[in-house]
């Protein structure tokens, strides 16, 4: 019997409870007992078709918009997953599957890559799905010089895509192994060309399981389902409203009171009086998002190791857990790869060490380092408590941390990698290459530690275009510990994602732990029991 | 009658004036505000390449002063121009919210007015009795607490434990009357509670203020009923600060909800300029700036004209 049938056992036997199971699960990485002892059985009922599905989503602004260059919070995730296509998708158990792509080949030396789409997609104005809607929509959004796209970084090693029949071929200037993965990138739907080069950004038809009926910006959005969808046992509603509920004590009540089936980032100050709900189940799901304290490594006092050593065991990631996540979270280990990225390495966890702190300030020369701390809201939901603990937990190790409160106004473009130490989160990605791309490889615009490490440098270069599955996590698991040993960054956790839904509603069992609400996909993926 | 209309002319002139002066404030403190909208659109994922796209996209990169006189040149034109983060019309962007709040406003209004003068005159009345006493209690209660714990109070009452209303008001353009009305009930009970004392207490305060006049004890001397010389005698005096708060109170509601719709989770102004705000999105941050300065004005030139109106002293100065 597996880990993960002991659990559910032992719930059904009255052994452990629901809070214990979380955290057990969580230890053993076994989150599909979790979801299959507090949610629906898995296998207890078929997909069911059919309802009107209503969520209340904590994001949503009257200045969002179906573009998808604009697209950068959580309603807008679910709503183009709910409308659009990617080439590639991320399954509901962290893999990578294709979507519009059937499968797709890599040269040797991973620069070329050939994705084999799919035939017979419809778009929802009864357009057939090609080869140039693929070129046009990744060309005119996401590449050249007045590009908006966030998702133009990504694609800077790319010099040209091209048909080849009913497949599309990515030449890339440096191989990069993880190249599909990019491709599921929320910011690059297959939108319908319009035959000129562009596409139509702002039509919201795309290939999805949902046409988009009526969307008001920061109110909801009016789904239907598309009688053509091409996937199979996928988007069971009838029909679906996104609706924007901003406030968390409007979105829990409305949970309650029945106006809507789901909600995503529930009040973790109230969560454990809304499981006393009968009629409402609690979700949680350790994915890759992650809170973070980058410190600018050129600078002094962070250019010297031993300095960001002792920050690193100065710091105690259980109480931050417990007070700042209330223990829906887990405890970080100074590297931005979580056990949901792919090669995610155990390493050994770093705790909290007043003496080893100690013992590194001296050999830095730095005892009685002082250092500011900025920190916002707007970094992380109680990013100024963290780093209010943060400083009562230096303390002890005879460093002393001003905490400096910043306005959450403007907060990424003035504080975050313009004070020397701030306070930041990231969504996670799907890879570690991706992640550490993004962040931490020299150079890069978002490298928000400034890291500039020669063999890190090397070995990412050399895993990328590695096609070999051992030898890259071998790669990837020395990358880790070069992060967490010399790296520029404090990670304390890893937040889990909370989100709750009435009973009515059953799932396929395991929930997805790249992004809120089944990785952003409930629409398509859930069903009413 | 000619000086009244010379009033509403110069009034209204006076209100371009303002709002002329207003939109310069609203320009002039969203530019000082930190970041611009392409730095807000693009958030944490911003790069310095992104940025300089968008803003030469949307024109940022050109000095502010001429934006501003753009802006101003079209705006007399009728052209409220396009948003920043989204390019929707503004117009289309503000028909049904602005309708929204109207109709809330309105709502709690037919609610609230005919409420709190009939309480005010009764208390007038009854002064220092125990039904005085408790209206001026209930009332002050009702005004002291702030309006989202009202809200949060009625929503635990009446939606959570008793569900005889939905605890977020989901309307759309198509929603029938009868349907939005009872959807609309709770926040519109929490506006009423929010304004009925301020304006309860104006009428009781001026027709007791009216009840030591001369001419009221020659009513009473008269022989006349208590009622009679309220309703007939001392309530036409007392119109004009009346109408002057009522006229107050309208404005709030229209310019004031924000947190009742935000709590309600209602579609109306408030949130919209919440988010325009928070995305610097200046054209129409300035629409609804403009459209709250003009409620006012309005509000409160009506308020000048009925007041003048109820007075003959006024209507006919020597």
């Amino acid at each position: 019997m597996t880990t993960s049938d002991d659990l559910a056992r032992l719930v059904g036997m009255g052994r452990i409870g629901r809070r214990d199971l979380i955290k057990g699960a969580a230890a053993v990485g076994a989150m599909g007992a979790v979801e299959r002892v507090l949610g629906r059985p898995a296998g207890a009922a078929m997909p069911k078709k059919g309802g009107h599905f209503k969520m209340g989503i904590g994001h949503g602004s009257t200045t969002d918009s179906l573009s998808p260059v604009t697209w950068e919070n959580g309603y807008t995730l679910l709503l183009c997953f709910a409308f659009a296509n990617y080439l590639t998708e991320i399954d509901s158990s962290g893999k990578l599957v294709g979507e519009l792509a059937e499968s797709w080949d890599a040269s040797p030396d991973a620069k070329v890559w050939t994705f084999k789409l799919r035939k017979g997609v419809e778009f929802h104005n009864g357009k057939t799905m090609t080869a140039q809607d693929v070129i046009d929509s990744i060309n005119s959004l996401h590449r050249g010089e007045d590009s908006k796209s966030p998702a133009k970084p990504l694609l800077s090693a790319v010099t040209g895509i091209k048909a080849d029949g009913d497949n599309v071929v990515f030449t890339l200037e440096k191989g990069s192994a993880d190249f599909p993965y990019l491709m599921s990138d929320y910011h690059m739907p297959i939108l319908p060309s319009n035959g000129d080069g562009t596409v139509m950004a702002d039509a919201g038809i795309g290939t999805g399981g949902y046409k988009v009926k009526h969307f008001e910006p920061g109110v909801r959005a009016e789904l239907e389902r598309n009688p053509n969808y091409w996937k199979e046992g996928k988007a069971h509603f009838d029909s679906a409203e996104l609706l924007s509920i901003i406030d968390v004590a409007a979105r829990t009540n409305a949970l309650t009171t029945g106006e809507i089936h789901a909600m995503d980032r529930c009040d973790l100050k109230t969560v454990h009086l809304l499981k006393r709900d009968r009629n409402v189940v609690v979700t949680e799901v350790t994915g890759t998002r992650h809170y973070t304290f980058p410190m600018d490594t050129r600078a002094a006092p962070f250019d010297n190791n031993d300095v960001r050593l002792a920050l690193k065991y100065a710091i105690d990631r259980d109480e931050i857990v417990q007070k700042i996540l209330r223990g829906y979270g887990k405890v970080g280990n100074d590297t931005p790869i979580a056990p949901a990225t792919s090669f995610y390495a155990e390493l050994e966890q770093r705790t909290y060490d007043p003496d080893k702190a100690k013992f590194h300030l001296k050999k830095a020369g730095a005892e009685g380092l002082t250092v500011d701390l900025s920190a916002a809201d707007a970094a992380f939901p109680g990013a100024v408590d963290a780093a209010v603990l943060y400083k009562e937990h230096a303390a002890k190790a005879g460093i002393t941390i001003n905490v400096i409160r910043e306005p959450n106004d403007g907060y990424w473009s003035n504080v975050w990698m313009k004070k020397p130490w701030s306070a930041c989160y990231w969504g996670g990605r799907p890879t570690a290459d991706w992640m550490f791309s993004t962040a931490y490889e020299a150079g890069v615009a978002w490298n928000d530690t400034f890291w500039d490490h020669k063999k890190f440098n090397q070995i990412l270069v050399e895993a990328r275009v590695e096609l070999d599955e051992a030898k890259r996590a071998a790669m990837y698991r020395e990358m880790q510990t070069i992060v967490r040993d010399e790296g520029g960054v404090v990670v304390p956790m890893f937040a889990n994602y909370v989100g709750a839904h009435s009973t009515a509603l059953a799932n396929e069992g395991t929930v997805a732990g790249n992004w809120d609400s089944d990785g952003s996909k409930i629409v398509e993926r859930w069903w009413f029991a | 009658m000619d000086a009244v209309l010379k009033m509403v002319a110069q009034r209204l002139a006076l209100g371009l004036l303002t709002l002329f002066v207003v939109s310069l404030i609203i320009f002039a403190s969203v530019e000082m505000l930190p970041g611009d909208v392409a730095e807000e659109i693009l958030g944490q994922s911003a790069t310095p390449e992104t940025v300089a796209a968008l803003r030469r996209d949307l024109g940022l990169d050109r000095p502010a002063h001429i934006r501003y006189f753009e802006w101003l040149g079209d705006m007399a034109q009728g052209d409220f121009g396009r948003s920043l983060a989204n390019k929707r019309e503004i117009t289309e962007l503000l028909g049904t919210r602005l309708w929204n709040t109207l109709f809330l406003a309105g709502y709690a209004a037919v609610i609230a007015v005919p409420l709190s003068l009939a309480l005010g005159i009764l208390a007038a009345l009854y002064r220092n009795s125990l039904y005085d006493r408790l209206v001026n209690s209930a009332t002050l209660t009702s005004i002291s607490f702030p309006e989202f714990f009202v809200a949060y109070i009625m929503i635990a009452i009446f939606a959570v434990s008793w569900r005889w209303f939905p605890a977020i008001v989901n309307v759309t353009a198509e929603t029938p009357l009868d349907e939005r009305l009872y959807k609309a009930f709770l926040p519109a009970i929490v506006l009423t509670m929010v304004i009925t004392a301020h304006m309860m207490r104006m009428t009781r305060a001026a027709i007791i203020n009216l009840m030591a006049s001369p001419y009221i004890e020659m009513a009473r001397l008269k022989g006349l009923t208590r009622r009679r010389i309220i309703l007939h005698h001392a309530l036409p005096n007392a119109l004009a600060p009346i109408i002057n708060v009522i006229a107050l109170n309208l404005a709030y509601l229209v310019v004031g909800v924000v947190v009742v719709e935000v709590v309600f989770v209602y579609p109306g102004l408030g949130q919209l300029i919440i988010d325009s705000v928070t995305k610097r999105d200046i054209p129409v941050v300035q629409a609804c700036s403009l459209i709250f300065a003009l409620t006012y004005i309005l509000l409160n030139l009506l308020a000048d004209i009925l007041s003048i109106l109820s007075n003959p002293r006024l209507l006919h100065p020597r």
